[in-house]
């Protein structure tokens, strides 16, 4: 259930957040590239549209949801980063 | 002990039977407090579905059925006054409802169950009703998976948020000038007709009258008042999904779409006692029953789950009463509080302002179980 914190290391995973390049290390969460990327927002709410950042980065606040690879509501905390990973902001609540 | 805290009425209990009530009496003008058990006690009006739901309330009591057609009919007053006194919004939406059939067998009793509350209503409010087959039921929900076969609908249904609907009964009580007492278990009393003190949280209050909506807690308060109250805790459990944009036209008595967007998925019935845990496989029977219901739901996440207790008489029609030996003692009990909100803070509350219960009550006093275990 809890992965061990990573020891300090290099950036060597390319991965998009909202179409910019960022490199993370491998084994960081697709929040934590959020984060690294300076991101002003990653999602918008679905009722007010207000806009929000990774908070818990413990998988309880749904903060962090965001478009992995076009599936929508991802919790970016809980999903580590692959090479070529696009993370883009989840623009209020998920069509169905 | 401190001195004696008068009011016109006290409240026992603070979920959503006692709130309506307490506002629906505080509305009418009486002076009143209501005592409400902490975070500890079973608290079925956090953890419910959320239904304002009439079409299967009260088959083989047509004094039931009266009943809550008469709270669904006061509903949208009640949501009117709540906006009006405290600005809420209970999200009530009352397009009417349907209860989904997965097989022939299940469309086949339901008719059955539906004819006979027709019959039963009789002609001063009669139900008026639908079974509706699967390619019209498409057009209305065109989610629908190929399993579901049919459906009943009546026009009376509908839903709100629950948890809405208790925070603005709460505010609406005491912006109209009640005293809510959380922390305050009632642990002792003393009653005499019209002449009642109540022990609870270090203080002592006292007022003509007394209305018990403690839930659960009912069962061990109703002697001390000359009055009984047999219910037992039924097993629920919900399941929620992330939110996603609207897409359903009306609720179903198994899956609906709060206002905020998460699906509600529920109702499953468990007799398992004072026991709040979640069990796997009734969790995988509610998923199932849905994914067959609306394909679509097995691609979405699910963030919640709990598990509540209803309070459930012995008959599962409502509880009302005036103690014979105190007058002035009234219990209320029932399994759906959140659909007869509406009669309780409507009609309940200023027959117990009046201090007597009109006649159509008669019914519903816990004397029927007297009678019946007598025979
Ligand atoms: C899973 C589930 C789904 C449901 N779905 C629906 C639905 O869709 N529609 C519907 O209409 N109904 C539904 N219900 C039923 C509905 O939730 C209940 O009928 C309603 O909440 C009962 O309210 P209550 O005030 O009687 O009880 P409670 O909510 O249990 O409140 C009782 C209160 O009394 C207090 N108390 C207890 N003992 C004492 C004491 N000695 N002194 C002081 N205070 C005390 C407790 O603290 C509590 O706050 C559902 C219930 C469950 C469990
Ligand atoms: S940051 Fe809180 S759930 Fe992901």
């Amino acid at each position: 259930m809890y992965a061990t914190r990573p020891e300090a290391r290099p950036a060597t995973v390319e991965v998009f957040v909202d179409g910019v390049a960022v490199m993370v290390p491998a084994g960081a969460s697709a929040a934590a590239a959020v984060l690294l990327a300076g991101a002003a927002a990653i999602r918008e709410t679905s009722i007010s549209g207000a806009p929000r950042l990774p908070y818990c980065m413990m998988g309880v606040c749904f903060d962090c949801l965001a478009e992995v690879d076009g599936a929508p509501n991802v919790q970016a905390c809980m999903v580590a980063v692959a090479p070529g990973m696009r993370i883009s902001r989840q623009r209020g609540a998920r069509h169905v | 002990m401190s001195a004696p805290e008068s009011f016109q009425a006290i409240i026992v209990g603070g979920g959503l039977v006692g709130s309506a009530i307490a506002w629906g009496l505080a509305r009418e003008g009486l002076r009143c407090v209501l005592l409400d058990e902490g975070d500890i006690a079973f608290r079925a009006s956090r953890g419910n579905f959320g239904l304002v739901w009439a079409q299967s309330k009260g088959q083989g009591a047509p004094h039931y059925q009266r009943w809550t057609r008469y709270s669904a009919n006061a509903w949208p007053e009640l949501a009117r006054e709540l906006a009006d006194a405290v600005g809420a919004d209970v999200g009530l939406h009352q397009p009417g409802g349907v209860h989904l059939c997965l097989s022939d067998k299940e469309m086949a009793d339901r008719a059955d169950r539906m004819a006979q509350m027709a019959r039963e209503a009789g002609n001063s409010l009669p139900f008026h009703y639908r079974m509706i087959e699967a390619p019209e039921l498409r057009g209305m929900l065109p989610q629908l998976g190929p399993s579901v076969v049919g459906a009943s609908f009546t026009p009376y249904d509908g839903h709100v948020d629950p948890l809405r609907l208790l925070h603005a009964l709460h505010r609406a009580f005491t912006g109209a000038g009640g005293v809510y007492v959380p922390n305050a278990k009632v642990e002792r009393s003393d009653a005499a007709p019209r002449d009642f003190r109540v022990m609870a949280a270090g203080r002592v209050f006292e007022a003509p009258r007394v209305v018990l909506a403690a839930g659960l807690g009912n069962a061990a308060l109703a002697p001390e008042f000359g009055l009984s109250a047999p219910v037992r805790p039924q097993q629920g459990q919900v399941l929620v999904t992330e939110r996603v944009a609207p897409i359903f036209t009306m609720p179903t008595t198994s899956v609906r779409q709060t206002m905020q967007g998460s699906l509600l998925l529920g109702d499953s019935v468990a007799e398992v006692g004072y026991d709040i845990s979640q069990k796997p496989a009734v969790m995988a029977e509610i998923a199932k029953r849905a994914v067959l219901s609306f394909p679509f739901i097995a691609r979405l996440n699910i963030v919640r789950a709990w598990s509540a207790l209803r309070i459930m008489p012995k008959d599962g029609v409502a509880i009302y009463d005036q103690s014979e030996r105190f007058p002035g003692a009234f219990t209320a009990n029932c399994h759906s509080g959140v659909t007869l909100a509406g009669a309780h803070a409507r009609l309940l509350a200023p027959m117990i302002a009046a201090g007597q219960l009109d006649g159509m009550l008669d019914p519903f006093s816990a004397r029927r179980f007297d009678v019946r275990d007598a025979a």
